[in-house]
């Protein structure tokens, strides 16, 4: 179960893959599981993201799709009761959400919180300083530069960057700013929490052509969704199905518009009957 | 080799603000106060006589008033225990060179000399009881303006202040305002003559050295028919383990068309009480703005007030608050409505760390028959943890139908998610909360000049260091 188990023999797996860093996979998720206080919400999840693919987590309301993408975060008001995230082959169990980030995650939140008073561009030269590091900072010309390149890729007004980070931003507005910090930040992971939500087809379009065009071969993504509306914008490698807490179906994309067709009926009783 | 800047000393309050020189003084009075130290005080000044009479009633009414009991705590002030005069120096300097080597380090070190070069149109420099360097650009003196300390006021310009003082703020106010009329020494006089605008600020900065000071500085700002000044004050004093009094008296007369912007930053140490008075009377279509920041002392009471008394008359006062470990802040503003279609705002932010406590107190009056008058009020409270308080004393006296008053209060807490959503970014704790607060006082920051508002910021982040974990 555990690393020093006797048992088992991980030991040498991990020394192996510390050794070459470089192939471990992007992202790698071995039997977690999450509490929320003294209730288990994620009951024990594998899963294996690799740099240039996409994955969609699909799941019904309560199956703990957005505890898992804010624990991924290292959010502390969840705790990890049981086994492991890799990032990079690293274990981050006692890393804070900045030292996460400045390892290349990213979260897109589902409810972006505002912070009054602090317009984008400072909040996003702050964190895009923050993440480079003190040795590293961007000279203040070319983070402008890049700034308006983002902003005109996601068809936001230049205005935007003086606007207080999320104040009276529309549902919209929210989403697409999610995506600009994403864009800034050029994270190699990026955990996307309903970023569908709340949006309209059009809204929705402008935010998957913003994902899109920063798909490559170094990025992963794992996108967090109840409905398949998304996906058919950004296209997932594999879909993983997830029902009270653990995956219960994995496959390509067809698997997504199997649940289309059939919903979720489906794969929650399979669930129960594994219980 | 490395030349040692104030900034490379560290960044504490107690390296940066709270470090004391040796003392240089010509004259210290005996602790405690009493008749005899008020008649010297008047005395060494060679002061008229009716000045001399004004001090002796204001000390009879100090010892007759009783002490607040509402407020913060003031049970701990001794009075029998600090030094109400202590002159450092015999005359006051012209230039820095004439003021006494140590006094100059210490300013140096707090960058008053560097600040004057740089933004500033005129600079008073009190040191304990005494305003020790005065200078006013060339030019502002041509044009009639007066910025003199209120000691050299006095004896330059009796007539004029003879006519005011007093007269905004009378001794038997309160308990304070009688103590300071009995022993105030320093402060600034600032006289503008019609339509002249100092475009650039006049700034003051009080220091105190000694421990067990009572420091009692006395303005007086005239700004006649259509002129405009903004006066910046700062403070700050070493840190000890005894308690200092800093008890001021401010009075300010807007006249018609006149415009005065009166900008404090309060950093006194965390054994400082500081309990003052500050006060305008603002006539048809003047302008009276308040811009109040207060970081530091042990208590603060302080409630600057616009009587607003003739038509088209409007008083401003944005009130910033911090209050840390062992602090109480109990600020905020009045707006009085003597006269009918005037107008007022009271906009009040103030955020509490560690224990420490913040109160908004407010009055809004306005008489009978005073129609078409305006008043907003909105106080913001910001909380950093679960140990820190705020409370709101809104007072309203509102007895005229015909006005518009509007009253807003908001109390917020640093939430986890706020915080996780930040440092998802890859912005530290310490930062990310600091972020938050710069946001939350930014309203006001943007109010000030830039050079105010860069050290307003700086010293919100003193203050924050360390406040995490």
């Amino acid at each position: 179960m555990s690393r020093d188990s006797i048992d088992s023999f991980p030991s040498q797996a991990i020394s192996h893959e510390e050794c070459v860093g470089a192939m471990s996979n992007l992202l790698e998720i071995r039997d977690l599981h999450v509490n929320i206080e003294d209730r288990e919400i994620v009951k024990g999840i594998d899963l294996v993201v690799n740099r240039g693919e996409v994955h969609a987590v699909m799941g019904p309301n309560g199956s703990g799709k957005s505890t898992l993408a804010s624990t991924l975060m290292g959010h502390p008001f969840y705790t990890v009761t049981r086994g492991q995230v890799l990032f990079d082959g690293k274990d981050v169990a006692d890393l804070s959400a900045d030292e996460r980030a400045k390892l290349g995650m990213f979260l897109a939140f589902q409810y972006p919180h505002s912070v009054p008073g602090v317009t984008v561009a400072n909040f996003l030269r702050t964190a895009v300083n923050s993440v480079l590091g003190p040795e590293n900072k961007m000279p203040p010309a070319q983070f402008r530069a890049l700034l308006r390149e983002k902003l005109a890729l996601l068809k936001m007004d230049d205005s935007m960057a003086g606007r207080y980070i999320n104040e009276g931003f529309s549902g919209g507005e929210k989403k697409r700013a999610e995506i600009l910090q994403m864009a800034m930040l050029q994270p190699k992971l990026a955990v996307m929490d309903e970023t569908d939500s709340g949006l309209d087809i059009d809204a929705l379009r402008v935010v998957a052509d913003g994902v899109n065009s920063l798909l490559g071969p170094d990025l992963g993504v794992l996108l967090i969704t109840h409905y398949q509306r998304l996906l058919n914008y950004i296209k997932p490698d594999f879909v993983h199905v997830m029902v009270d807490g653990r995956i219960v179906a994995s496959g390509g994309p067809e698997l997504a518009q199997e649940l289309e067709r059939d919903g979720y009926a489906g794969f929650i009783e399979k669930a129960l009957v594994a219980v | 080799m490395a030349v040692t800047t104030p900034q490379d000393l560290g960044t504490g309050y107690d390296v940066k603000y709270g470090f004391h020189d040796e003392g240089t003084h010509v004259f210290k009075a005996e602790k405690g106060i009493n008749s005899q130290i008020v008649r010297d005080i008047s005395e060494m000044k060679h002061e008229p006589q009716w000045m001399t009479d004004f001090r002796l009633k204001s000390l009879k009414i100090f010892e007759r008033k009783p002490i607040p009991q509402w407020g913060g705590d003031l049970s701990e002030i001794d009075y029998d225990d600090i030094y109400y005069y202590v002159r450092p120096m015999e005359n006051q300097g012209r230039t820095w060179e004439d003021v006494p080597e140590q006094i100059k380090t210490t300013f140096d070190r707090l960058g008053i000399p560097e600040a004057e070069r740089k933004f500033l149109a005129g600079v008073g420099a009190q040191y304990d009881s005494e305003v020790v360097y005065h200078s006013l650009r060339e030019d502002l003196e041509k044009q009639g303006v007066i910025f003199l300390d209120m000691d050299g006021g006095l004896r330059e310009h009796e007539d004029i202040v003879r006519e005011y003082f007093g007269t905004v703020v009378p001794p038997a106010d309160n308990k304070f305002s009688a103590l300071n009329s009995a022993v105030w020494s320093g402060g600034s006089f600032v006289y503008v003559p019609a339509g002249v605008h100092v475009d650039i600020p006049l700034q003051a900065y009080f220091r105190i050295n000694s421990e067990n000071m009572g420091q009692f500085e006395r303005t007086l700002i005239i700004a006649e028919e259509g002129s405009y000044v903004h006066y910046v004050e700062g403070c700050t004093a070493p840190t000890y383990t005894t308690n200092s009094l800093h008890s001021a008296v401010v009075e300010i007369i807007v006249k018609r068309g006149a415009r005065v912007r009166y900008t404090t930053i309060q950093n006194w140490s965390k054994n400082v009480y500081n309990l003052v008075t500050k006060r305008t009377k603002v006539f048809a279509d003047g302008t009276m703005e308040w811009v109040d920041g207060n970081l530091g002392s042990k208590l603060t009471m302080k409630y600057p007030s616009c009587y607003l008394m003739e038509p088209g008359a409007k008083g401003e006062i944005l009130s910033v608050a911090f209050a840390g470990s062992g602090q109480h802040q109990d600020a905020g503003g009045k707006i009085v409505h003597a006269a009918p279609h005037t107008t007022g705002t009271i906009s009040s932010k103030s955020i509490s760390k560690e224990a420490g406590r913040t109160s908004y107190r407010g009055l809004v009056k306005i008489y009978p028959g005073m129609v078409g008058c305006k008043t907003h009020v909105n106080c913001d409270a910001l909380l950093l943890d679960e140990d820190s308080r705020s409370d709101t004393y809104p007072f309203m006296e509102i007895e005229e139908d015909d006005v518009a008053v509007t009253h807003e209060a908001t109390v917020s807490k640093i939430g986890e998610e706020q915080l996780f959503y930040l440092m998802s970014r890859g912005i530290g704790e310490t930062e990310a909360r600091a972020m938050i607060v710069r946001g939350f006082i930014e309203p006001i920051a943007k109010e000030l000049p830039m050079e105010y508002a860069i050290e307003l910021n700086r010293l919100i982040e003193l203050e924050m260091e360390g406040s995490v974990g």
